[in-house]
């Protein structure tokens, strides 16, 4: 039963994708927008169906062998456990409330048809990238979900910046897929199989406890987890993808696509147990992103922006649990980060659309009045983004990461999570206050227009809501038994203290965040207009200059070798055939005259000089 | 018969062979063009014919029976193109339909 229910809610959506993709223009904005939500919401139904049919042990169903070729015989098949049971609840249920306020969102946009078309393959790609049994499906669900972010950062195409944009996500996310294909070739090369459950199995047997391979099989899989993840150093692409529609960027760049990294590292843990240098170095990798995301996003003017580098930094907190071998902890995280991160996204697209796609915070301000919900929205997803104690799902899940980098002494990686922490603090409510408080700085603003469609706007956002508070957190099972123990699974010295500690961080987050952009607001202003307070602003603004780094570093040389090679001698060797055949080609052309009389002559000519080669060479020969 | 030498009667085929060649070559006007092939494909079979009278061999005129009827099939088909090709263009000369570059 449940494995009908799981096929069955990854089927769906690929059976809307065709049916949307092939329909060419004939079906209008309402019939696309039914069967996009729509299969979406049975999918749902059906990943609910399988959650009651779950009977507690992972059950496997083999669809049909994909290629077979001596060993190598990966399967289209799909493991059901309770990761990936999370992770389908995750994808469909909050996929389907996206999806539900993509038709509000979307309403009266063009090619409605093509936008529901790349969101349902979205939910496929991604159900196939948890489900599947082995590396190589997963592989294909990964790069269908990279190719459904490419199409939907550029889905207003008429505007080039958006297509610069999808290009970079697109290029960027690449080559971190490069080294988890090749991390995928290690291993089939060393354990000779690349179903997931077997390497687990085998990876102990044939790999020591931090020999090199295992250090570089891991390294490789991380390379592919930064990229997908948005984590430091293949992180640039995330603020720019916010050029598509926002309940993608809520879906995608939020909730599912990006989270696909952590999954994957959870997923194969036991390889990275094998290396516990690289799952330091996952560690540090989040820790690093959580830190420059968060300043990073204390200097952004978009709002959407503001949200990207907080997904970056929350992600970094996921990493963080993963480095010191919480894979739980990180997976409860990623559960309400999805919930909360959600909620903020469509509740920002609310304001934007209210406000005739204005963004800006500096044109925003003072809506709270006119924008109740998605005040709300934000007040709640805000309360959830920074963790406030007891009544939001981010305090549960940040305090167990929290707690499990303290059980597992790494004194770094926990300072490093409670710097962030007052960082979050200070940018969510900056963020709050630019938007709802405060003067209005446009006329849009001044005259928003709030969504008023009950269905569509305000039971998406009032679902979310409720799941980012404690509610949500009550809802995550626990996957316990399925990763090897956390650090701080027996131990519980020291858990209020650090509670308190987090609490501080978070109220003295709030209370910084209070003081500086309501009391001392003109002197901010005057502090970030001029000398090292304007460059300290730019520096964050750009996220601390890897844009410009990977530009001046590897792009610009890379174009300065491109154009110096286009002029040496291999090519002009080429270039040489080509001329000939254009000359000959010019003279052959010549001959084909159409004058019939001309090609008698040349036969003639022909023959003669035939006959009289063959009298010389015979009279020469005998 | 046999007062004529092999050698007069190859070099008469030869020289109408020759003929041919050099109406076909010179000639702008299809009649002639037809003409001269019809004259060439008989030099051919004279040559077969005094071939086979030398040698007492009947092969050679078999080979002519087939090369008057090819010549035939030919002249028939020669004729309805260049009826075609007054209709189209009022006029036989073969470097007027030059155009297709064929």
């Amino acid at each position: 039963m449940m494995t009908v229910a799981t096929v069955l809610s990854c089927l769906l959506p690929l059976a809307s994708t065709l049916a949307l993709a092939f329909s060419g223009e004939r079906l209008g904005p309402r019939a696309s927008t039914l069967i996009g939500v729509g299969s979406v919401g049975l999918a749902a139904l059906a990943t609910a169906w399988a959650l009651l049919a779950y009977s507690g042990a992972s059950q496997s169903v083999t669809l049909w062998t994909w290629v077979s070729v001596g060993d190598f015989q990966p399967t289209i098949g799909l493991t059901v456990d309770r990761l990936s049971l999370v992770m389908m609840g995750i994808i469909t249920g909050v996929g389907f409330l996206i999806h539900l306020f993509a038709a509000w969102y979307m309403a009266g946009e063009a090619g409605i048809t093509r936008f529901y078309a790349w969101m349902n393959l979205f939910v496929f790609s991604m159900l196939i990238l948890v489900l599947a049994d082995n590396l190589l499906l997963l592989f294909l669900g990964w790069e269908g979900v990279g190719l459904c972010s490419y199409g939907l950062i550029g889905y207003y195409y008429q505007d080039e910046a958006n297509n610069w944009a999808a290009f970079k996500a697109f290029i960027v996310t690449r080559i971190g897929d490069v080294f988890l294909a090749l991390g995928m070739f290690l291993i089939f090369v060393e354990i000779g199989s690349l179903d997931i459950g077997q390497v687990l199995d085998q990876a102990p047997r044939v790999w020591a406890e931090g020999s090199a391979t295992a250090n570089i099989a891991a390294l490789l899989i991380l390379g592919g987890a930064l990229g997908k993840s948005a984590q430091v150093p293949l992180h640039t692409w995330l603020p720019d993808a916010m050029a598509g529609p926002t309940p993608v960027s809520a879906l995608i760049h939020a909730a599912t696509m990006v989270t696909a990294g952590v999954y994957l590292i959870a997923r194969l843990n036991g390889l990275f147990l094998l290396a516990p240098d690289v799952l330091l170095l996952v560690g540090v990798i989040g820790a690093v992103s959580l830190l420059l995301a968060g300043f990073a996003a204390l200097a952004q003017t978009d709002i959407k922006r503001v949200l990207a580098y907080s997904t970056m930094s929350q992600i970094g907190y996921m990493f963080v649990a993963l480095g010191v071998g919480a894979f739980d902890a990180a997976i409860f995280h990623l559960t309400t980060h999805a919930f909360f991160k959600a909620l903020l996204f469509l509740s920002a697209g609310s304001v934007i659309i209210s406000c005739h796609h204005e963004q800006e915070m500096g044109k925003l301000g003072g809506l709270w009045r006119q924008l109740p919900v998605a005040y709300a929205g934000f007040l709640v997803g805000g309360a959830a983004l920074v963790a406030l104690p007891l009544v939001s799902a981010g305090f549960f899940s940040k305090d167990e990461i929290l707690w499990q980098t303290m059980a597992a002494d790494r004194a770094g990686l926990l300072i490093a999570g409670l710097l962030g922490a007052v960082l979050t603090g200070l940018y969510t409510v900056r963020l709050i206050l630019g938007i709802f408080h405060g003067e209005p700085g446009s006329h849009h603003a001044r005259h928003p227009e709030p969504g008023k469609n009950l269905f569509t706007h305000h039971l998406p956002l009032i679902v979310l809501a409720v799941l980012s508070t404690f509610l949500g957190a009550w809802l995550y099972p626990g996957l316990g038994e399925l990763f090897p123990a956390a650090p701080g699974e027996a131990a519980d010295t020291g858990h209020t203290l650090l509670q308190v500690l987090a609490t501080g961080a978070v109220i003295a987050g709030l209370a910084l965040a209070g003081w500086l952009f309501l009391m001392r607001r003109q002197w901010l202003h005057s502090v970030v207009e001029k000398g090292a307070g304007a460059r300290c602003w730019t520096l964050l603004n750009r996220a601390w200059g890897f844009d410009a780094l990977f530009k001046w570093g590897l792009v610009r040389p890379w174009q300065w070798l491109v154009h110096g090679l286009r002029c040496d001698f291999i090519n002009r060797g080429m270039n040489l055939l080509a001329l000939i055949a254009r000359v000959g080609n010019a003279g052959l052309v010549r001959t084909q005259n159409g004058r019939v009389r001309t090609y008698a002559c040349v036969m003639v000519l022909g023959v003669t000089v035939i006959l009289i080669s063959l009298v010389l060479t015979r009279g020469g020969g005998t | 018969m046999n007062g004529v030498p092999m050698e007069h009667g190859l070099v008469l085929a030869a020289t109408l062979f020759s003929l041919g060649l050099a109406g076909l070559m010179l000639r702008r006007s299809m009649l002639f063009v037809l003409m001269s092939l019809e004259i060439m494909l008989n030099a051919a079979g004279l040559a077969f014919i005094v071939g086979s009278t030398a040698w007492n061999q009947p092969d050679g005129q078999a080979m002519f029976l087939l090369v008057i009827t090819l010549a035939a099939a030919e002249a028939s088909v020669g004729l309805a193109l260049m009826i075609q090709l007054y209709q189209r263009f009022h006029s036989i000369k073969l470097d007027n339909v030059s155009r297709m570059r064929g």
